[in-house]
């Protein structure tokens, strides 16, 4: 079963000069652009996490900075969602997949140019959208709420990035394509489809309103599935094997998980809207879709798990791996809860309630940014050429998100399951069902503090690390010392 | 699987067929609706909004209603949506053929708005509840949307449209709250939220 055909990534342990001179050319290549989209991410992080603050204490306390429409709860939740979708986790994501497309490709980096222009377009499309949705004229169509002026410009930057891909798969040095490629590759060309397409029906040529719903929940969740996911599932294939030194699992498990990932996901949409004005086979459709899940989901835990099997020591040392393996075991949980609140009794509980808010943090955040997280920790000192300052620093981010998204997780999934309950019974009236909801979104802002903390410790990390604060270090910044039998992750 | 074509035809085959079957089939089957014209009162249903409701719907787009309000009412056996009188029968594609965008939502943390305008019709009701819906009612945590309302002082009579308002919120002596004309599209618009008409495709019950 444990096939390894797959020749990269291998251990680091013994390279050969010429191959690590070729890795640190490509890192040195990829500087520019990698750092302009981490660096932006970041800055969204922030701006994102204040949004997700504001919302969540106006729910809290409603007259809470009420006199200013700018700040109504109603924009700031979306600006939230916008913040960190497209400038915090597209950034990110966008990035890291530079990073890996080069690594993989063994290629250096061409057209730097071209992926500077993308980031500065994508940078202000974001901040157009985001004073859009301040100002008023956000449309109030879920994962699709910037205007016009900056959907088109968001479209124009990643059709930059879409044509530099192209030209970077044409300039690879022949031979076995890597798993994270196929995700990689997949993510680029579904999403600028996705994104047109949806864009296009939606917000230039509204469709009639029936068939809205089923557009806005196909690009809802593919968003997620088929853009964030592949790149997430990329960068955890490439990560877990290279920290460890060993190859993954089985090649043919990833080739399972790839094409059934790619058949059922893209289904998935309808299940957002179970009850509602469609017909019936189209929602059935994604239900089954839903469950047809599992089997993708259980053929990378397996894979992942397998991988790391025998080395969960390494998690006590490595930054990286301690991200990356806390981001693959919450995609199979997040994934496997996504399935089973599709099915309709279940469904009719969690529907409209906060149990499903708390679903997506479980999914963009403990499964995609822990994992950007973790590939940030790896990429960066190699591309700027320093370790990071301080081991402390990064445990207290560890710690401060780890605990705050589990706790956010766990009150809005018993506060959303009580209210899911209370809204099934028409006994209890509806003022009432607010009550259960009220004392779990409290709890859930003093989760939120505690990502705040995390994102600050985060992005004072990675601007100590940008200043190369400190003393040249030969040796990565670890948690711990990693003993003396375990293959180095070597800055190369 | 080292073939490249076969990789990205893979990736193109796979993402078209949910794209045939989630969007194309829909915009087909769901996205070109007629009105249905009842012959026996001539009424055109679902009814055309006013030009002042349609500014509301903007103006309800804008400020994120859907982010608490849902408009959907399921049918039986989905939630307890008809049990709770959010309306007469469940919605159907066709109730939606005028909106854009639609407003279907995700959320409940404030109830079904599909029939708001049959529940409460009083265009004064609304302004109250926009202006302190705490006061209202009691225990909500909708946010107060004190800013689509002026504060003025009053000249010689009350304005006509000037909101009656109880402490805490009402303004001091000799001043008045009135709406703005986006303050009045919104209300214009959540009074047009009335499909208890009967459709062939649901009729009333």
């Amino acid at each position: 079963m444990s096939a390894t055909i797959t020749m990269e990534p291998t251990s680091t342990v013994a390279l050969p000069d010429v191959d690590k001179s070729l890795r640190a050319e490509i890192d040195a290549s990829t500087r520019l652009p990698v750092v302009l989209f981490y660096g932006s991410a970041i800055f969204w992080l922030l701006v994102g996490t204040g949004f997700a603050m504001l919302a969540s204490f106006k729910m809290n306390d409603p007259a809470f900075l009420d006199q200013w429409g700018w700040l109504t709860f109603g924009r700031v939740r979306p600006a939230h969602l916008n913040a960190v979708a497209y400038g915090w986790a597209s950034s990110a994501g966008i990035g890291t997949s530079l990073w890996l497309m080069a690594r993989l490709c063994r290629t250096p980096l061409r057209h730097a140019k071209l992926l500077v222009s993308a980031a500065v377009f994508w940078n202000i499309g974001v901040l157009l959208g985001i004073y859009g949705i301040l100002a008023g004229d956000g449309r109030s169509i879920e994962w699709l709420e910037f205007p016009n002026y900056a959907s088109a410009i968001l479209f124009v930057s990643f059709g930059l990035i879409a044509v530099w891909a192209v030209v970077m798969f044409r300039f690879r040095q022949p031979g076995h394509i890597y798993v994270s490629q196929w995700y990689l590759l997949a993510a680029i060309i579904w999403f600028p489809w996705l994104y047109s397409t949806a864009n296009l029906l939606l917000n230039f040529e509204s469709i009639q309103g029936g068939a809205q719903g089923a557009v806005n929940w196909w690009y809802g969740h593919n968003a997620l599935g088929l853009w964030f996911t592949p790149i997430g599932l990329a960068t955890a294939y490439y990560l877990i094997p290279k920290v460890l030194g060993r190859p993954i699992h089985s090649y043919y498990l990833s080739i399972l998980g790839f094409w059934t990932l790619a058949i059922f996901y893209s289904w998935n949409g309808m299940h957002h809207l179970i009850g509602g004005p469609f017909p019936a086979w189209m929602v059935t459709a994604s239900v089954v879709a839903s469950m047809m899940m599992f089997i993708p989901v259980i053929t990378t835990a397996i894979n992942h798990h397998m991988t790391v099997r025998g080395n969960f020591g390494a998690l006590k040392w490595s930054p990286t791996l301690r991200f990356t393996v806390f981001g693959a075991m919450c995609y199979t949980l997040a994934s496997v809860q996504g399935s089973l609140m599709a099915i309709p009794t279940l469904n009719s509980v969690t529907h409209f309630t906060h149990y499903t808010v708390g679903h997506s943090h479980l999914g963009l955040y403990a499964f995609f940014t822990m994992i950007m997280y973790g590939a940030m920790y790896y990429i960066l000192p190699r591309v700027v050429g320093w370790e990071w300052p301080s081991a402390r620093l990064i445990r207290w981010h560890f710690w401060l998100v780890a605990i705050g998204i589990v706790l956010m997780v766990v009150v809005l999934s018993i506060g959303g399951i009580l209210q899911g309950l209370a809204l099934l019974d028409p006994e209890i009236t509806f003022m009432a069902t607010l009550d259960y909801t009220k004392p779990w979104l409290f709890l859930r802002s003093g989760s939120g503090i505690l990502l705040t903390a995390g994102h600050i410790v985060f992005a004072l990390s990675f601007v100590l690390l940008l200043l190369k604060v400190g003393s040249p270090k030969v040796q990565p910044t670890l948690f711990a010392s990693q003993g003396e039998d375990k293959p180095e992750p070597l800055s190369l | 699987m080292n073939r490249m074509s076969v990789i990205i035809a893979g990736i193109f085959i796979t993402f078209f067929c949910s794209w045939i079957g989630l969007v194309a089939y829909p915009y087909l089957a769901l996205g070109r609706y007629l009105p249905f014209v009842d012959e026996d009162t001539g009424d055109i249903l679902p009814p055309p909004l006013s030009g002042l409701a349609e500014r509301g719907q903007q103006v309800y787009a804008s400020s994120g209603c859907i982010y608490c309000h849902s408009q959907q009412v399921r049918q039986i056996g989905y939630g307890s949506d008809l049990e709770r009188g959010w309306g007469a029968r469940p919605t159907v594609a066709r109730d939606y053929m005028r909106e854009r965008p639609a407003f279907l939502g995700t959320m409940r943390t404030g109830p079904d708005l599909s029939n708001i305008g049959a529940r409460q019709p009083s265009v004064m009701w609304h302004h109250q509840h926009l202006y302190q819906p705490a006061v209202v009612s009691p225990g909500s945590i909708m946010p107060s949307y004190r800013y689509l309302y002026q504060t003025q002082k009053i000249e010689g009579q009350m304005a006509a449209n000037a909101i009656n308002l109880l402490p805490p919120s009402a303004p001091p002596e000799g001043y008045e709250v009135v709406p703005t004309y986006d303050a009045e599209a919104l209300v214009a618009y959540l009074i047009s939220l009335n499909r208890n008409y009967p459709l062939p495709e649901s009729p009333e019950p």
